[in-house]
């Protein structure tokens, strides 16, 4: 007789332990080289070479951005409220990196007579043959998505200054607007799975790619993508952080660590909205040939690819424009898709 | 093990939400609110309701609280603007010793515990959760739904034309 925890046998919490570090390190990793894949990648869209001088072709970059961040001094401004102000990084990081639990990553696998799927939060009922996970994960990432605004409000707030208070605020606004078309645009994708279980919506665009929900919904794709792009502040929506305004928004009072754990989530962020974004339109780890989580990988790189071109190609939105964009634009499509989305599922069916 | 957890979580949720009341600073108790709203969250979670556990912290901690925070921070609330009269103070204390008799009976009236009516916890794992919600949210209150919403449309306009009154 095996013994079971909480009713589940031993082996699935150590699968747990195990994809948890699986998955934070994958996150790292990319944060790491991300930020170095950008400068060289924008490099070179400008005639440029980017970092050339750290290892070969400026490999070594991260390493050494990382550690001139640690040895550098620790300045907290003396009218800063201290609490806020230390906690601030940390809550901006964490949302970023717990959004991965409900992203399923690759096919399941059977190690040792178990069959683990490749979802940090989700397991494998041996009597019921089949995978369990949270049957809410879409909301989940929405809820998490939500909180990654405290990180920088309180960072404005606490710093003390007028730079960061406008930059905080700014963000805040900017999030809350587009969170409501970002939730709306998924909206059509729970009408065509009938679920909301991140699992349920990988299997239902499997065997080809004609089954993703791109191409069924390809203006809520497009729509969720540039909204995402918005909720995590990167150009051309940068506005908390716009250099020519704000010195550098939210940020401007930090030094050292906490400035390198603002800069992590940041790009973080554009991990998990990549990750997501594959998972709900583009067939999450669903491929030919080659295994699930290489596919993964691969499209949320391409993802992330997408992103950094896009940085080169467009100049800063207007605060105005950002907001008309927000509310006038994209809320009254993401309703219509949904009315239009219904309408067509039940002619269909 | 389950009543471990469970007794973590509410020392957690009762501390935070003393904070809450006691914290000088604004913005100290709102986060502190924050905190209570997660492990509320938590809770629910052990209760087999992610749906409310997740909407507990989309609605209240990602949006209502954001509100919160940005109007303190808007309005730049001072640590010493906030004075307690003793007015104040005598209609909190009866509140609270109301609401904590209230509590009292009604958890030694002993009818309130137990599950009563057709659903019960393995139809709810079974069928799921969000499924159940929508079907009862569609048909059984269907007037209360659109009553809501109608109500919510009502604010919504008020709100428009208030902001916009000056145009």
């Amino acid at each position: 007789m095996e013994t079971l925890i909480l009713g589940l046998p031993v082996a699935y919490y150590i699968a747990m332990v195990a994809k948890v570090l699986v998955a934070f390190v994958f996150v790292l990793l990319t944060v790491a080289y991300a930020t170095y894949a950008e400068r060289k990648i924008i490099g070179h869209m400008q005639v440029r070479l980017g970092p050339m001088r750290t290892g070969w072709h400026g490999l070594l970059q991260p390493i050494a951005d990382g550690v001139k961040l640690f040895f550098k001094e620790e300045i907290i401004p003396s009218e800063a409220s201290k609490f806020a102000f230390l906690v601030a990084p940390l809550v901006a990081l964490i949302p970023a990196f717990i959004s991965f639990a409900v992203i399923p990553f690759g096919a399941p696998v059977s190690i040792g007579g178990y069959t683990v799927p490749m979802q940090i939060a989700a397991y494998y009922d041996q009597a019921g043959q089949q995978i369990f996970d949270i049957n809410v994960g879409v909301l989940y990432i929405l809820a998490m998505a939500g909180l990654g605004v405290y990180g920088i409000v309180l960072a404005g707030w606490s710093s003390n200054s007028k730079y960061s208070l406008l930059g905080g605020l700014r963000s805040a606004a900017q999030m809350v607007s587009y969170e409501l078309a970002a939730g709306l645009a998924i909206v059509s994708v729970f009408m065509l799975s009938e679920s909301l279980s991140l699992h349920k919506i990988v299997a239902d665009q499997a065997g080809g790619i004609w089954n993703w929900y791109a191409f069924k919904q390809p203006l809520a794709c497009v729509i969720f993508f540039i909204c995402s792009i918005a909720e995590i502040n990167r150009t051309p929506f940068d506005l908390p952080e716009a250099e020519t305004e704000l010195v550098s928004g939210f940020c401007t009072e930090y030094s050292s660590m906490k400035y390198a754990m603002f800069f992590m989530a940041e790009y973080a962020n554009m991990v998990t909205v990549c990750a997501v974004t594959t998972t709900l339109f583009l067939g999450g780890w669903h491929g030919p040939f080659l295994p699930g989580w290489m596919w993964f990988i691969a499209k949320v790189y391409a993802l992330i690819f997408l992103c950094m071109w896009i940085r080169a190609t467009y100049p800063r939105y207007r605060y105005d424009q950002l907001m008309r964009l927000g509310w006038k634009v994209f809320l009254p499509l993401t309703l219509l898709n949904v009315v239009a989305t219904g309408i067509v599922a039940t002619l269909v069916k | 093990m389950e009543s471990i957890f469970f007794l973590i979580v509410a020392a957690v949720a009762v501390l935070s939400s003393i904070l809450v009341v006691t914290c000088k600073n604004p913005i100290n108790s709102a986060l502190s609110l924050v905190m209570t709203f997660f492990c509320l969250a938590t809770l629910y979670v052990t209760l087999d309701a992610p749906f409310m556990a997740v909407t507990q912290v989309m609605v209240y901690a990602g949006a209502i609280m954001v509100l919160i925070v940005f109007v303190i921070m808007l309005l730049n609330i001072r640590v010493e603007a906030v004075k307690r009269g003793s007015h104040a103070v005598f209609a909190g204390g009866a509140i609270g010793l109301f609401l904590l008799f209230q509590t009292v009976w009604f958890l030694g009236r002993g009818t309130l515990s137990g599950a009563t009516g057709t659903m019960d916890r393995a139809q709810v794992v079974k069928v799921g959760h969000i499924e159940l919600i929508g079907k009862a949210l569609f048909t059984d209150f269907l007037l209360p739904f659109e009553i809501t919403s109608i109500l919510l449309l009502a604010a919504i306009v008020g709100a428009v034309i208030l902001a916009k009154r000056k145009i």
